[in-house]
């Protein structure tokens, strides 16, 4: 279904970080921008479309202290928003954010940090944006930041925060289909394996809680789709549920390590696993609205040999092309359909 | 990242800094050349070992280590093993250290990434804890020392939950990352790859509490299942095997952090760097606080032998050629030395750095021949292996 195609090199390797990549297609400049995320500092990579022309940019965690290891950066995404796009960085000191070629920093979000050093870690991560304006961070403490972004410029500002995790989140994502007929606006995933689904505006609205009673695991990627959570576990385990209600659909017993990235081309229903098992699997959603129900089955297999993957996405909508890290390797691998 | 990384990298670590001398400082016994002065007696080596054990498991040590931290620097790190290894009369000269670093770090290296459940890495720290005790098991004092920190251990990481143990591994990957060095043991056993990197199966049995891949189950909304069917996998697992004890005592099942070291083949402890150094030729000054961490923590080591006159010389692997390739990218590791000395610390702590600073810097007494009873160092210098260059 796929073949491999010539690899990217970055300046650096890999981190070992769920959700380890992130790409934003410029159709307009028939380019694609790739990030990695490595330790202190994310490796951004802009790739023409011809493969002819590649471009590097390094982002360092703001307060990087070079001596000690307390500013690493714990992910690295894009937020595609209407008017604009926005790089999003959250490390241990705080959130960064970009204009979407690295170039500008807009924003700078502090994280408090205790008096006294504690047992609990603290730093951002999940990051998504929600509807027009929203960019939603989450943070070790189980809040979930949620910033206002205009059309443009730098008045970003600090909206809302949800306290309704109990555990530092792992993973946000928003609908990403694109109706507008989908209630549910983002889901958030815990340490604990808790999903929320939330409703975006003024006011986030938290419309279901879906609490993890049956395996208590890690969830570390989850995606929302017309309607449906896809949640990627520790047990490399696959859900999907309902989103509003919280049935579970299905259950797929889809890697033998750690899930560390989903990815969903919202054209045509294809689902991107990727795990610390080596394996990248590609599924097939459908959706019956006669029973109401969401169908996967299974596509296609790719083995990166001695690799715990740590990042893969779609680089197009449709899902004709991915890419994908792994932990210590220096480069960016992609696959597209023959 | 996480805050508790600190007693799990010294007690992994250490605990393969161990089973290395262990197996090196047994290699100089067993050497065929019987023309040597003086040989390392059993005692030697046992007193060694119990030294290095003692400090390691020292009330006051572990108590810091305990306390919620980031990871140290890769030079702070190592300043405090080297310290570690140096607790009692052996003295290691700049090169011997490096490959044993360089040999601790890959070993654990390996262990993390073998690691099947974030929480087994609590099970390879108590394979390497097992072993200590072996080695100190006719020593009350120290045995119990061992034993008191086991206990706290078990006190305090029994309670974290798997999202906190990945973000312990991933802290220490993140640490780890980019080192790739060749180490013979691990290439003859296949486990590492001519390039450095580990190779990972996609055989076996899979970690407890994940189901063999395969299967896809659709469900109807009151819960029931309704179809299923299976997918291909590429791989082929097994069912998980039972899980290991995470009491003091028991069967840890997995092998991972036992000592896969043999005393009759010491040339599985050879190494050959890539040469991709990692900011190691660069003199990285410390961060103040960092420094007040590192002071803290060593002058809480007691120290066995203050006068290095008496301390026994080794080589552990290095040849003459190896000393000199050494003190090339050694000089970064000076410079940083002397920075350690202009840094304004009380006078107790800045003693004992700048003697351990003064351990680094290539003094030359420590590759001349002393005389007297410390003429150790010369015979092992005499016997050394050939480093096979891969």
């Amino acid at each position: 279904m796929y073949h491999k195609e010539k690899s990217i090199q970055m300046k650096s390797s890999a981190s070992a970080l769920y959700n380890n990549l992130s790409v934003l297609r410029i159709a307009p400049r028939s380019l694609t921008y790739f990030t990695v995320v490595h330790a202190n500092m994310v490796n951004m990579v802009s790739a023409s479309w011809d493969g002819l022309n590649y471009s590097h940019r390094q982002l360092q965690s703001k307060e990087a202290n070079v001596a000690t290891s307390s500013s690493l950066i714990m992910q690295a995404a894009w937020c595609v928003l209407p008017s604009r796009d926005i790089l999003v960085l959250t490390s241990q000191k705080g959130i960064q954010m970009y204009e979407s070629d690295g170039s500008i920093m807009v924003y700078w979000h502090a994280l408090d940090t205790p008096e006294t050093q504690t047992a609990q870690a603290v730093f951002a991560r999940g990051i998504a944006a929600v509807r027009e304006k929203y960019i939603c961070v989450g943070i070790s403490s189980g809040s979930m930041l949620v910033f206002d972004v205009p059309i443009k410029g730098s008045n970003i500002t600090l909206s809302e925060v949800l306290e309704e995790h109990k555990e530092s989140i792992t993973d946000l994502a928003s609908e990403c289909s694109g109706s507008l007929e989908c209630i549910a606006d983002m889901v958030s995933a815990d340490d604990s394996g808790n999903l929320c689904v939330w409703k975006s505006g003024e006011d986030f609205q938290l419309l279901n809680k879906i609490p993890d009673k049956a395996i208590e695991a890690f969830c570390s990627s989850v995606k929302l789709w017309k309607g449906t959570v896809v949640a990627g576990y520790g047990t490399g385990q696959i859900r999907l549920y309902e989103a509003v209600t919280g049935i579970v659909h299905a259950e797929v017993n889809a890697h033998a390590r750690w899930i560390y990235s989903l990815d969903i081309a919202p054209f045509s229903g294809l689902l991107l696993s990727a795990a610390e098992d080596s394996l990248v699997r590609v599924w097939h959603l459908t959706m019956t609205p006669e029973t109401n129900s969401v169908e996967i089955v299974h596509m296609y297999n790719e083995c990166v040999t001695d690799t715990q993957i740590c990042g893969a996405k779609f680089c197009d909508g449709d899902g004709y092309a991915f890419a994908v890290t792994g932990y210590d390797l220096s480069e960016i691998i992609r696959y597209t359909q023959v | 990242m996480s805050m508790r990384t600190l007693p799990l990298v010294f007690i992994n670590l250490g605990g393969e800094m161990l089973y290395i001398l262990d197996q090196r400082l047994q290699t100089q016994n067993t050497a065929d050349d019987n023309t040597q002065k003086g040989v390392w007696s059993d005692d030697d080596r046992k007193r060694v070992m119990n030294d290095i054990i003692a400090t390691m498991f020292s009330k006051a040590f572990m108590e810091e280590l305990l306390k919620p931290q980031d990871l140290y620097s890769n030079r702070a790190l190592r300043t405090v093993l080297t310290r570690l290894a140096h607790a009692s009369i052996m003295r290691l000269n700049p090169a011997s250290m490096d490959r044993l670093y360089e040999l601790m770090v890959m070993a654990f290296k390996y262990q993390l990434l073998l690691c099947p459940r974030p929480r087994d890495l609590l099970i390879i720290s108590y394979n390497h804890i097992d072993a200590i005790r072996e080695f100190v098991r006719d020593t009350p004092s120290v045995l119990n020392q061992v034993d008191e920190t086991h206990r706290k251990i078990i006190e305090v990481y029994t309670p974290l939950s798997d999202g906190e143990f990945q973000l312990l591994r991933q802290t220490l990957l993140i640490f780890l990352q980019d080192m790739h060095v060749r180490v013979s043991l691990f290439l003859k056993d296949k486990v590492q790859n001519p390039n450095g990197r580990f190779a990972l199966s996609t055989t076996g049995p899979v970690p407890h509490g994940t189901e063999v891949p395969g299967l896809i189950r659709m469900f109807s909304s009151n819960g029931k299942e309704w179809k299923r069917w299976e997918f291909p996998t590429g791989g082929s697992y097994t069912s998980s095997i039972r899980v290991g004890s995470f009491e003091r005592f028991g069967d840890r099942v997995t092998r991972i952090g036992t000592n896969m070291y043999s005393v009759t083949q010491p040339e599985e402890t050879h190494t050959s760097k890539s040469y991709s150094q990692k900011a190691n030729s660069e003199p990285n000054p410390l961060a103040k606080e960092e420094l007040n961490l590192l002071a803290r923590l060593l002058g809480g080591m007691k120290v066995q032998n203050r006068n290095t006159e008496t301390g026994f010389r080794v080589n552990l692997f290095a040849t003459d050629q190896e000393e000199e390739e050494a003190s090339l990218f050694n000089s970064g590791c000076d410079a940083y030395c002397s920075i350690l000395i202009i840094y304004n610390l009380d006078v107790q702590v800045n003693t004992e750095l700048a003697r351990i600073a003064g351990e680094f810097t290539g003094e030359p007494e420590q590759t001349e021949s002393p005389e007297g009873p410390s003429n150790k160092g010369d015979d092992l210098l005499a016997m050394m292996d050939e480093l096979i260059e891969l």
